[in-house]
């Protein structure tokens, strides 16, 4: 049994399989798109929340966040299923599946047997899309990759019971149906996405958004003196993969954001839209620029404190452009 | 970025898949492109797996000196902390850190809590309980 779904790759899973599962139900919505109308683009540090042994560091909202977003703006009805039992998640999967409708699913990336070994650490957030069934085995279309791929019962009933942080328990969602969608509304999410991330991003306090940035800023330049080289390396090392690993689309979802809003441009002309795109795009470039001085001290080429202190100065530019963009996103008549 | 300048260097992904990257191309209008990976973050990611690697080696020889089990050594091997492995093995996690750090008692575990580790380990009850230090 199989359904007949489109598999289009994306940079981050969680976007790719919102905006697939749209477009089967004939919401054309693009990456960037469900991305920016979700409010996709963040920044939070975590300093007692440890992954991997090091400080934890996010450039998006909460797993899910995106895709309930979106639903909930587009009054989109879905279901969202988490299970105790094995066999009943199984049954549950197969039903839904004889239904005709593509379901998306929360799972462990640890045990997934198509992914590089070297990626399979204990991260339970990934999404992938089960589109139909053929004898024992799953067809999976997962948003990173560029094909689709198969997987047995059993190998997916592990990765729905991950355990661990965000453990998934079999959890599954999936629209019930999706109403017309006009232009307008699509423009009313473009308004309330950019909205939303501009509240987050000017949020007072420490740890989150820009000032976010400025704190890590200063972390970082104290990073050498305060953990020594090793650690260091360490900590800057797991920044840059939070920051660049599969899922980001690059420079922290900075350049999803700015080809959110050049393609918003397209629905609502608006010169400045374009104007916030080149200053995230800018931004993006920054974040690249930064995790390439990181990796000239993780890999021993500058280890001196003016290598950490020209990494912390490049943070503290990011900041200001973004402090900047967020400000205007904030004040954005649309 | 510029769609060209969407780095191709080598990294984990080589044979498996390219990832996805938003650039821009010479128009300055957004696009996307495939890349094999970025030296920047394969590094990162090996020095992970270098770090993860002196872990183990640092257990087995807390295990030779006799302050952990051959436990640990496994639960490094999996990249798993105490409290995943008490979840994936459905152990107490207090149990489980007995387990680990004294020797004496994960000697006497019946079959049956073996059992419980080598499944969530992916091993055999074999290699847990012949371990061999060496």
């Amino acid at each position: 049994m199989k359904i007949d779904f489109q598999h289009h790759q994306s940079a981050h899973c969680e976007n790719g399989v919102t905006s697939n599962l749209f477009r089967y139900y004939g919401l054309n919505l693009s990456e960037p798109m469900v991305f920016g109308i979700g409010g996709g683009v963040f920044f939070m540090h975590l300093p007692f929340i440890k992954v991997n042994n090091a400080p934890g560091t996010t450039f998006r909202p909460m797993p899910g966040t995106i895709f309930k977003r979106n639903a909930a703006y587009f009054d989109i009805k879905y279901k969202r299923i988490r299970f105790k039992s094995e066999e009943k998640a199984q049954d549950t999967l197969d039903e839904i599946l004889a239904q005709g409708k593509p379901v998306g699913l929360q799972v462990g990336v640890f045990h997934l047997p198509y992914f590089p070994p070297e990626y399979r650490f204990h991260f339970n957030a990934h999404n992938i899309v089960v589109f139909g069934k053929e004898g024992n085995n799953y067809l999976i279309s997962d948003p990173v990759m560029e094909t689709t791929t198969t997987i047995t019962e059993a190998e997916l009933n592990r990765v729905r019971f991950a355990k661990g942080a965000f453990a998934p328990k079999g959890q599954i969602y999936y629209p019930e149906g999706i109403p017309h969608i006009s232009d307008d509304k699509i423009r009313g999410g473009i308004k309330k996405g950019i909205k939303h991330s501009a509240f987050f991003m000017n949020a007072p306090g420490p740890i989150i958004g820009v000032n976010g940035i400025r704190y890590i800023s200063k972390k970082v330049r104290n990073y050498k003196q305060k953990l020594g080289d090793r650690k260091a390396g360490l900590y800057l090392g797991q920044l840059v993969r939070m920051q660049e690993e599969i899922g980001t689309g690059g420079g922290g979802f900075r350049y999803l954001h700015a080809a959110f809003l050049q393609e918003s441009y397209g629905y609502i002309p608006n010169e400045k839209l374009i104007a916030l795109s080149d200053q995230f795009t800018l931004s993006g470039d920054l974040w690249r620029q930064f995790a390439s001085q990181c990796a000239a001290i993780y890999r021993g080429r500058a280890t001196g404190q003016d290598a950490f202190d020209t990494a912390a100065d490049i943070l503290l530019d990011i900041a200001e452009v973004e402090k900047q963009a967020f400000r205007l996103s904030a004040k954005l008549k649309l | 970025m510029k769609k060209d300048e969407i780095p191709q260097d080598y990294s984990a992904l080589v044979n498996h898949f390219r990832e996805l990257c938003y650039a821009k191309d010479n128009e300055g209008n957004y696009t996307t492109g495939l890349s094999t990976g970025w030296e920047v973050k394969t590094i990162a990611l090996e020095q992970a797996w270098d770090d993860i690697k002196m872990r183990i080696e640092e257990t087995l020889e807390e295990i030779k000196k006799g302050t952990k089990s051959p436990l640990a050594y496994f639960m490094e091997l999996r990249l798993m902390d105490s409290k995943l492995l008490a979840q994936y093995a459905e152990i107490w996690h207090f149990r489980v850190r007995i387990h680990l750090n004294n020797p004496a008692a994960f000697n006497k575990l019946p079959l049956k809590t073996l059992e419980k580790y080598a499944k969530a380990l992916d091993i055999t009850v074999q290699d847990l309980i012949q371990f061999n230090n060496a």
